[in-house]
């Protein structure tokens, strides 16, 4: 028993820990066959971590843990609480669900000798990940937020596709700035607060003098971390980087990347700087409300003309991120629910959606829309899961896109913008669109050569995807678990306690 | 460039002293500048030099591409070696002072070891890059 309790003491570093010792095995193992399980071990320790500390946090609230013992004035500081549990659970689940699946795809489009690399790369990613969102110190999270994107840049990197290699250096060119703006930001709020720990920031904030500095942290702040979580007009990174990457790689990155960087923007805008100071002249909330606006119609629109199922599905990924930073943006509980919600849904669906390509490439070796002609006929399942992830998508009721969009209406009535309500609705019917030309390709169109010969995915990769794709139903239908997750992140971000 | 005469005994010249240096500033970390950081650099430079004097077989002959693979991991292992022994002692992750009989030693002990693991991930990191350029063939 007091073996447990330790346990229960060291679960922060032990989420981010865990993929990190793994990745750092699999380097040095450097063994084809041995990656995988320890990848697989490694990301299970993670999640069990992650999952217990849900209820650890249900119980305390706040969960803090001193690094080196040091006190969060001069060491860094873990800090859970029912914001950033959600995020850790969702990249641990969906990480570990990515790995389980990933054998199979990785074997067939990585290169023999670079596999083991491929899986540390995937672990350092899902540490870095998970290092941002875990921790309490802003400059911590540069730090893992430059972990994360390294080991993004090379993952992209090792894509099958020549033009993988220039989807990455452009990622890396774009990363890095987003990254230097974040870290120049950081750097004023230490030079205005004397402090890098975020919980002593927000306590120091009311003391300082000059609010220039704190307006110029705000604006560095905020466009660095929107370059990372693709924010239209930022997003130019996006659909190359997810379209040429390997498979399994697309699958993490399209559920978690962006999502952690989400989750980064709420905690300095609510967290630090609170969501209704301006920016000069310049209301956070009314930009955040624009571009979210522009991203939800112009991504989607974009998404109908691609040729490419994982680049409509790249673009669809920019639209969906519009849904989640309007939610912040409306900054009221169902707003925030609904934004946390689509979160956790959109990492759901988008995992299953991709994990759906991935197998469709593995048996025909192309991911052009006009090669999935008819592939429902050769590859029912996973086309049925690709369809339920579409669905999603849309908002259909009975899956879980349709609780989350709903929860983001709500909170738009709320704040008395009926029209936004409008907006959201008619935005969806452009999802309807390029949804609507996939399924119309893969079901009813006639077999091509390539899917013709393909046969049914390989059931390691079917039972992952079509598990996402049953979450989808499953919290389309009885929404209690994420919501009131989602729902405590909101109480504890707009200032509430749980 | 193998037959000059002037560079090669100028290298080996600098060998010697440049490594001495870099264990001065390894062990040096506690009291001054330095550290694993630089002290890893510095390694690794002796190293490129010795490829740019010799040849990039002479010097893969001293240190193979696959001993610098095993050494980068290597050295973040024993980082976190040391945040996992401190955890066991009772500590939190990286708190060194259960390493020893007091904090005080323990601070000194764990310094020691993590600056160590710094030093090989460095030194093998910035061979590897060293390795990874000089061996790519113009095409």
């Amino acid at each position: 028993m007091s073996f447990l309790a330790a346990i229960d003491q060291h679960l922060p570093v032990i989420v981010v820990l865990a993929p990190l010792l793994g990745a750092v095995l699999v380097a040095l193992v450097r063994v084809e066959i041995a990656s995988w399980p320890i990848a697989v071990l490694a990301a299970l320790i993670s999640a069990a971590a992650a999952f217990r500390l849900v209820f650890v946090v249900e119980q305390l609230g706040v969960v803090s843990y001193r690094l080196g013992g040091f006190a969060p004035e001069l060491g860094i500081e873990y800090r859970v609480d029912a914001v950033n549990v959600l995020i850790l659970l969702v990249v641990t689940a969906v990480s570990l669900v990515t790995l389980l699946y990933a054998r199979q795809s990785v074997a067939a489009e990585i290169d023999g000798g670079r596999v083991p690399w491929f899986y540390a790369m995937m672990l350092v990613a899902m540490a870095g990940l998970l290092g941002m969102a875990i921790t309490g110190d802003a400059f911590n999270a540069f730090v893992f937020l430059e972990i994360s994107s390294l080991s993004t840049y090379t993952l992209i990197a090792l894509g099958r596709d020549r033009r993988a290699l220039v989807a990455a250096y452009q990622y890396l060119i774009v990363g890095t700035i987003g990254a230097t703006f974040y870290v120049i930001g950081v750097g004023l709020l230490y030079l205005a607060t004397g402090t890098l720990n975020l919980a002593l920031i927000v306590e120091r904030l009311p003391d300082v003098v000059s609010p220039r500095a704190l307006i110029a942290a705000e604006a560095f702040i905020l466009v660095g971390i929107a370059l990372k979580l693709a924010l239209f007009p930022l997003h130019a990174w996006l659909p190359n980087a997810y379209g040429y990457a390997p498979s399994a790689a697309t699958v993490l990155l399209a559920s978690t990347a962006t999502k952690v960087a989400v989750y980064l923007m709420a905690r300095f805008l609510f967290g630090v700087f609170g969501i209704h100071v301006e920016i000069g002249p310049v209301s956070v909330t009314g930009v955040l409300i624009l571009l979210s606006l522009a991203a939800m119609f112009v991504a989607s629109l974009a998404a109908v003309f691609q040729r490419d199922v994982k680049r409509l599905l790249a673009f669809s990924s920019v639209a969906q991120i519009g849904y989640i930073t309007l939610g912040l943006a409306l900054a009221n509980p169902a707003g925030l629910t609904g934004a946390f919600l689509h979160i956790v849904n959109h990492a759901l669906m988008k995992g299953a959606a991709f994990m759906a390509i991935g197998a469709v490439l593995l048996r025909c070796g192309s991911s052009r829309l006009d090669d999935l002609a008819g592939i429902g006929r050769t590859m029912p399942a996973t086309a049925v899961a690709l369809t339920i992830a579409g669905l999603g998508l849309i908002g259909v009721p009975g899956t879980s896109g349709f609780v989350s969009k709903w929860y983001l209406v709500l909170g738009a009535f709320d704040d008395g913008k009926g029209w936004l309500a409008f907006m959201i609705v008619a935005s969806s019917v452009i999802a309807v669109l390029y949804v609507g030309r996939l399924l119309e390709v893969v079901w009813f169109r006639e077999p091509g050569k390539a899917a013709l010969a393909a046969s049914e995915a390989p059931l390691s990769m079917l039972l992952p995807t079509l598990l996402l794709a049953g979450l989808t139903i499953f919290f389309g239908i009885d929404a209690e678990m994420p919501a009131r997750l989602a729902g405590a992140a909101a109480t504890v971000l707009l200032g509430g306690h749980p | 460039m193998r037959r000059d005469i002037v560079l090669r005994v100028a290298a080996k010249f600098i060998m010697a002293p440049l490594m001495l240096f870099a264990l001065y500033v390894q062990f040096h970390g506690d009291y001054g500048p330095g550290g694993g950081f630089q002290a890893g650099v510095i390694a690794a430079a002796g190293v490129i030099l010795y490829a740019l004097i010799n040849g990039l077989a002479a010097a893969q002959r001293l240190v193979s591409m696959a001993l610098v693979e095993r050494l980068i991991p290597a050295g973040v292992l024993i980082y976190a070696a040391v945040g996992l022994v401190s955890m066991a002692l009772g500590g939190n992750f990286l708190d060194y002072n259960p390493l020893a009989h007091d904090p005080v030693h323990g601070q000194e002990w764990g310094v020691f070891l993590v600056e160590a693991g710094v030093f090989l991930t460095v030194f093998s990191s910035m061979i590897a890059i060293y390795y990874a350029f000089a061996s790519r063939r113009a095409s």
